[in-house]
């Protein structure tokens, strides 16, 4: 054998969704990616919470840009659109597809390189918009395709597996998510699927730009001593601080913790997000109380966790460019296309 | 919860279902992968260290092994272990060369081997090599006791019998036959240094209902029958032909062999009569299906009541209808006769059970019978109250089966080991395991591990048009080669067990991700319900246990694993980047007389 398939096997009661689907039903083709990638841990929990909010997977698409992370929107949901961009271009073609047809559930999944070097430009301004869509980071520090060298956001003082020291400082993409209006700000680490899969659940859900950075560690080319985004490092500094539950519209919302460390968010489908484990006084709704745990955290070498800030009043790119409600393909061609005649009285009024 | 303790032998025995569950461990698995080589000798010896009779079991045995099969749990179907063991059978080469032999010399040990069945012949199996001087005493014509006096020859081929029989008596073993033992008293004085008692249950249960005892003056009713007598007296020809129209009653195994052997002889009506619904039914599901095939009509609810004989002739039996209410848990709760009705017939035949009987053992021996007629046996040495006496089979604790006969016959042969030596029966050894990596490199594994979603194959049989033509026609025909192909590839390899190294692991959660069965989960320890609701699906089942790690080293949670659904398709241990996961072979030490003294079997080495 020189490579291997999962099986695909039904199992006696095994568990369904509303849809009657199985979880497996949700995976993709085989991951290609090292054995223990952290990536692969992401394309699981996005495929849990998917089978768990019983979405069609035809309902859904995924697109993403170039680099191990990016390669991942093959491994789950084999039955749902989806496309390849250029290297950092998934941001423009996400925000194409949307205007076309906002109704499906958009997810993009991207590296720390494909974001935060080559294609920063196009994800800061997909933020801005606010396009709807949840953004996966999946974020190891390191160009692992390319053999391990840094990324833009690796750690200063942080080693490369040969021992260099990286002596830039790092962009970090809660930071900048929260600095240039993106509505759903988490980090999430794929060891933790417990936090995960309710973040990615409630990303999909929230309507506009949500990010979760998923501290993915690499195990080839960045899980040694000296890595900042090793799992042992990460599984040390982890504070999973504001945990982050969907309840959808139609579930009665059951009080498991106490009422006092919960703090419901009212979603525009109805449902709600459900927060818990907050520290004292914190409120994910005040962005600046958002930066400033976010800097103090990372002063105390502390790897924050959780959903660090959410915007739920803010308005998403198809409705701020007052965009058609209808997706375009169930529009009539003729009103798609009035004719060239109408174009000339577009045209005019630009004169 | 405590972390388990995989040194436990019995902990990686248990998750292979089959063997765990055959009475004599049959290692199944490794058998099975011998024959996915084409190694059917080697997979015929490796079988008859454990189970004696391949070939005999290949076709007859009760299959604990199948229902426990892990493919059942997870499909429907078990892998058709007992067929495969009979393709081992069938298509072995020559491999008497391979077999135990006759020492150079004897030790000079006696022992006698009273009835000629499977029990005894395993202890001469056992203990012949060794250089004891092994006698069976046979009170019939022939040897095989049940395996041939009760077991039809068109589901087991005379050939087959006397071929597995002969090679133990050519390790010098001596047969007597037509030599019952009449009196066990006389034959402690003739000085054995040990007896085995093998003789089964020989005494089929009666009827006794209004018409069964003839009247003063009248004589007893030819036309009814005791099956397992019934079946003796046609396996030896006493017995060419029964009436057109046949009722048996009971519808256990023996019933089954009584139905279908009278449409051989001759009837054309064979009806089964159950008193009870057919979730109650004894006889084993095969065993039905075959029957049923062979157009015999098993009526439910029918209790007997009377024997109808008119003018000294049997001409039908009366019985009642029963309704029952059956309750939540499967068991009758209550029931009453609805009515009455009378069913004609020629002949009707009894298979409602057995009773062991010795009444040619004396109360001076000193061998205790407790007041069914079973003797007091220790149910680890087979030692009666009498020293030296031993018993097994199902003249040990009444009617079981031939593998359990097998296994009671090992047994009892360990016990004649250390007691002819002097030693403590109870220090036998006991089982180990030995663990070897199957990894041969990266995507290879040293077994066939990837999932075959295959069904189970089906035997094909001779047609219903020439089956019934002789006694004799067999009429399961055996594996094909395309399936035989298929069919080992449906085996799950349990035996190749997923082992655990919690100080490598470093807990990126792949093995849980790549499970195909979602059985693996990295939780913060908690008491046995906790860990499984972790679980995605983690059913209960009898005997199967929950794996828990040793805290692991980052986080000091653990991994748990589920054994229930595992497939064993070593994906875990493909994707673990530590090798804290490995697939390793797992050899289950089963013990017999040959190593009781060195640990050293005498036997095949594969």
């Amino acid at each position: 054998m020189t490579s291997f398939t999962k099986p695909l096997i039904r199992r006696k009661n095994e568990p369904t969704n509303a849809l009657g689907l199985i979880r497996s039903d949700y995976d993709g083709a085989m991951s290609t990616l090292c054995a223990g990638c952290g990536h692969d841990g992401v394309t699981a929990s996005m495929a849990r919470a998917f089978f768990e909010l019983s979405i069609e997977p035809h309902r859904a698409v995924k697109v993403s840009g170039i680099g191990c992370s990016s390669k991942t929107t093959a491994y789950f949901l084999r039955e749902s659109h989806g496309i390849n961009t250029v290297h950092g271009r998934m941001p423009s073609v996400a925000t194409g597809a949307i205007a076309a047809n906002h109704e499906l559930a958009y997810i993009g999944v991207s590296g720390d390189g494909d974001s935060l070097s080559i294609g920063l430009g196009q994800f800061v301004h997909a933020m801005r918009r606010n396009v709807n869509m949840l953004y996966m980071l999946e974020n190891n520090g390191v160009y692992g395709l390319t053999k391990g060298q840094f990324s833009a956001a690796a750690d200063m003082g942080s080693t490369a597996k040969k021992g260099a020291i990286n002596e830039l400082p790092p962009i970090d993409p809660v930071a900048l998510a929260l600095s240039v209006g993106a509505t759903f700000v988490a980090r999430g680490f794929s060891g933790d699927r417990e936090q995960l899969v309710p973040l990615i659940k409630a990303g999909l859900k929230h309507k506009g730009f949500g990010l979760i950075d998923v501290i993915s560690p690499c195990v080839s080319f960045n899980d040694h001593k000296g890595s900042t985004k090793s799992y042992e490092h990460t599984y040390k500094y982890y504070n999973p601080a504001i945990h982050a539950d969907y309840v959808p519209p139609s579930a009665e919302i059951k009080a498991a913790y106490n009422a006092g460390d919960v703090m419901p968010v009212e979603l525009h489908d109805g449902g709600q997000i459900s927060l818990r484990k907050l520290e004292n006084g914190y409120d994910p709704r005040d962005r600046a109380a958002a930066v400033n745990k976010l800097f103090e955290s990372a002063q105390s070498e502390e790897i924050i966790t959780g959903l660090l800030y959410i915007n739920e009043d803010q308005k998403d790119m198809h409705e701020m460019a007052r965009m058609e409600d209808r997706p375009l393909n169930t529009i009539p061609y003729a009103e798609l296309n009035p004719g060239a005649a109408k174009l000339k009285e577009i045209q005019k009024g630009f004169r | 919860m405590k972390p388990t303790n995989t040194s436990n032998p019995d902990y990686y025995h248990k998750v292979v279902d089959c063997q765990w569950a055959c009475p004599a461990h049959t290692p199944v698995p490794q058998y099975i992968r011998l024959i996915a080589q084409g190694r059917y000798g080697d997979a015929y010896l490796l079988n008859r260290e454990s189970n004696v009779f391949p070939g005999v079991l290949g076709r007859v045995c009760d299959r604990p092994c199948e229902p426990a099969c892990r493919r059942g749990r997870l499909e429907e179907e078990p892998v058709a272990i007992c067929r495969l063991k009979r393709v081992a059978a069938d298509h072995r080469e020559d491999i008497t060369a391979m077999l135990p032999k006759k020492p150079q010399k004897t030790n000079g040990k006696k022992i006698a081997l009273i009835g000629a069945g499977p029990a005894s012949f395993t202890v001469a199996n056992d203990l012949a090599p060794l250089g004891y001087e092994c006698t069976i005493f046979e009170k019939l014509s022939k040897p095989g006791g049940l395996m041939r006096s009760n077991i039809p020859a068109f589901r087991l081929p005379e050939k087959v019998l006397s071929e597995e029989l002969d090679c133990i008596l050519d390790m010098g073993v001596e047969l007597k036959l037509n030599a019952p033992v009449n009196s066990m008293d006389t034959l402690l004085e003739e000085g054995w240094d040990a007896v085995f008692v093998g003789t089964g249950a020989p005494r089929g249960k009666d009827l006794n209902l209004p018409g069964r005892w003839p009247k003063e003056g009248e004589e007893v009713c030819e036309n009814i029958h005791i099956g397992i007598d019934w079946l003796e007296s046609v396996a030896f020809e006493h017995t060419k032909s029964i009436g057109k129209n046949v009722l048996i009653i009971g519808v256990g195994n023996t019933a089954m062999d009584c139905c279908r052997t009278s449409l051989r002889l001759g009837s054309n009506t064979v009806k089964v009569m159950a008193r009870k619904p057919r979730q109650f039914f004894k006889a084993s599901v095969w065993e039905l299906e075959d029957a049923e095939e062979e157009n015999i009509e098993i009526m439910v609810n029918h209790s007997p009541k009377e024997f109808v004989i008119e003018n000294g002739k049997l001409t039908g039996m009366v019985f009642e209808l029963m309704e029952y209410e059956i309750g939540e848990n499967g068991r009758i709760t209550s029931q009453k006769v609805t009515g009455e009705t009378t069913i004609t017939c020629d002949d009707v035949i009894l298979a409602i059970g057995q009773d062991n009987a010795f009444p040619w053992i004396e109360e001076t021996t000193g061998i205790e019978l407790d007041k069914w007629q079973v003797p007091v046996v220790d149910e680890t040495t087979f030692e009666s109250t009498r020293k030296g006496v031993f018993f097994g089979g199902d003249a040990a604790f009444g009617p079981k089966n031939i593998i359990w006969a097998v296994e009671h016959g090992h047994q009892a042969a360990i016990s004649i080991h250390k007691h002819c030596q002097g030693k403590m029966l109870t220090g036998r050894l006991p089982n180990d395991v030995e663990l070897t990596s199957t990894k041969m490199g990266m995507f290879e594994w040293r077994y066939s591990n990837s999932f075959d979603a295959s069904q189970r194959r089906e035997m094909t049989h001779v047609e219903l048009t020439k089956r019934f033509a002789e006694l004799d026609i067999e009429v399961e025909l055996g594996f094909t080669p395309e399936q035989i192909a298929t069919e080992v590839e449906r085996c799950l390899n349990c035996d190749v067990q997923t082992v655990f190294e919690p100080n490598l692991c470093e807990e990126c959660d792949a093995c849980i991700d790549i499970c195909p069965v979602e059985c693996l989960s990295i939780t913060v320890d908690a008491d046995e319900d906790d860990l499984r609701a972790s679980l995605s699906a983690s059913e209960k089942i009898d005997g199967q246990a929950l794996y828990v790690s040793d805290h692991l080293p980052l986080t000091k949670r653990v991994m748990i694993k589920d054994e229930n659904v595992c497939l064993h398709c070593g994906l875990c241990a493909e994707r673990c980047p530590t090798s804290a996961w490995d697939m390793q072979e797992a050899l289950i030490q089963i013990h017999h007389a040959d190593d009781q003294d060195d640990g050293q079997k005498t036997g095949i080495q594969l």
